[in-house]
């Protein structure tokens, strides 16, 4: 479920500020005149709150998601490749610069709980393994394969993603990213 | 942005306890830290609260026990300077956005003296109160209610004096500011408080 956060920024954090005010001078406007009034103008005042923060639309929610674009230096090939724990091995191809990404993939409970010590160590295993067998840098990314890709591709410029996953995985990718992604 | 985890093959095996955090790009560490903060920061003025509507409500405490008086326009000057410092702190964050670096350093310094002079009024008016803690549940009540947000407003008050010393030293730019976006996230969240605690204590 997406709500408003108001804490989100200062500027937001300023608007609610003002928000809170309005809504108590209404309250304490309506307090004045009759007790139960008051009572009723929070419960309301509280109601209007509720429904700013859950139904009102979300800046910027309804923006389509942007698309993470890499540049690689010039003369260079470099590919990353996302590999999900157990992948064994990954052809790329020859004279590219390598980085393997493996995201530790958890499930909604084991994300939400923070539960995912087993899951980064099976992904730290296998980036130590791909690594070793490709002679590439290999990382640990994040939960979600797509976000990986994203965090990944912020601090190595790629021509190519080669994902050694599904294809909803590639479709994922796909999305999030604007240079070519296959499967490896 | 993500500081991810590098993990080169040799590293594996020298690697001991648990894995290594990892910080995906969906929220800044800093500003999760900030919300985490405010979180707990609601629930300590929500148990205060708890406290204040049981004297009130439930036990039915006169407020305030006659014969003592709430120095109720001390109260709202004291309101309308926090007010005016929430808006001189988003005038800061605005400033800096734009990369006016002086507009956003008169903001924090008015601010910091804005704040500067709610502590000081508050504390004159806690001497001039004519009661004190042992006088019965309304005045423990409203010292600890009040005195709980002032101690808010003297952190708040920490934070605006490094910011506005950072500012001065020529930390911030239009581009990297996150400091005073943070500390403007926690000054406003003082005000709000203030607006809870003013409109229930002397009030309502």
């Amino acid at each position: 479920m997406r709500m408003r956060n108001p804490l989100r920024s200062e500027a937001d954090m300023y608007r609610f500020l003002w928000i809170v005010v309005g809504g108590f001078v209404v309250i304490v406007a309506a307090a004045v005149i009759y007790k139960w009034l008051g009572v009723a103008a929070a419960v309301i005042a509280f109601a209007a709150l509720g429904w700013w923060l859950f139904h009102e639309p979300v800046p910027g929610a309804a923006d389509p998601t942007k698309r993470v674009v890499s540049a690689t230096p010039p003369g260079q090939r470099r590919v990353l490749v996302v590999a999900p724990p157990g992948t064994e091995s990954v052809s790329v191809p020859d004279g590219a610069e390598v980085l393997v990404v493996v995201p530790a993939l958890a499930s909604k409970l084991e994300a939400a709980t923070g539960a995912v010590d087993d899951r980064r160590e099976d992904a730290e295993a296998t980036a130590a393994a791909l690594g070793a067998k490709l002679g590439a840098r290999a990382e640990v990314g994040a939960d979600d394969p797509a976000l990986a890709a994203e965090d990944a591709l912020r601090v190595f410029g790629a021509d190519e993603v080669l994902v050694a996953g599904d294809d909803g995985m590639v479709d994922a990718i796909r999305e999030r990213v604007a240079i070519p992604v296959s499967r490896a | 942005m993500s500081a991810a985890t590098h993990v080169e093959h040799h590293d594996h095996h020298e690697h001991h306890g648990p894995p290594v955090p990892h910080y995906s790009s969906r929220i800044r560490p800093e500003t999760l830290g900030m919300y985490l903060f405010i979180a707990s920061e609601i629930m300590l003025f929500g148990s205060f609260f708890t406290a204040y509507f049981f004297v009130r409500v439930v036990n039915g405490t006169p407020w305030p026990t006659p014969p003592y008086h709430l120095p109720v326009f001390v109260a709202a000057i004291n309101t309308a300077i926090l007010m005016t410092s929430s808006a001189s702190m988003h005038w800061a964050t605005t400033a800096i956005k734009k990369g006016n670096v002086w507009g956003m350093r008169a903001g924090l310094v008015l601010t910091f003296l804005m704040g500067l002079s709610f502590l000081i009024s508050q504390i004159y008016e806690y001497m001039r109160a004519g009661f004190a803690t042992k006088d019965g549940a309304f005045p423990t009540i409203f010292f600890c209610l009040t005195g709980l947000h002032g101690c808010h407003v003297f952190v708040g008050l920490t934070i605006l004096l490094f910011m506005t010393i950072r500012a001065f030293r020529g930390h911030f730019s239009a581009e990297h500011h996150h400091g005073v976006e943070i500390g403007g996230i926690y000054w406003h969240f003082v005000d709000v408080m203030w607006i809870v605690v003013f409109a229930t204590v002397y009030i309502l």
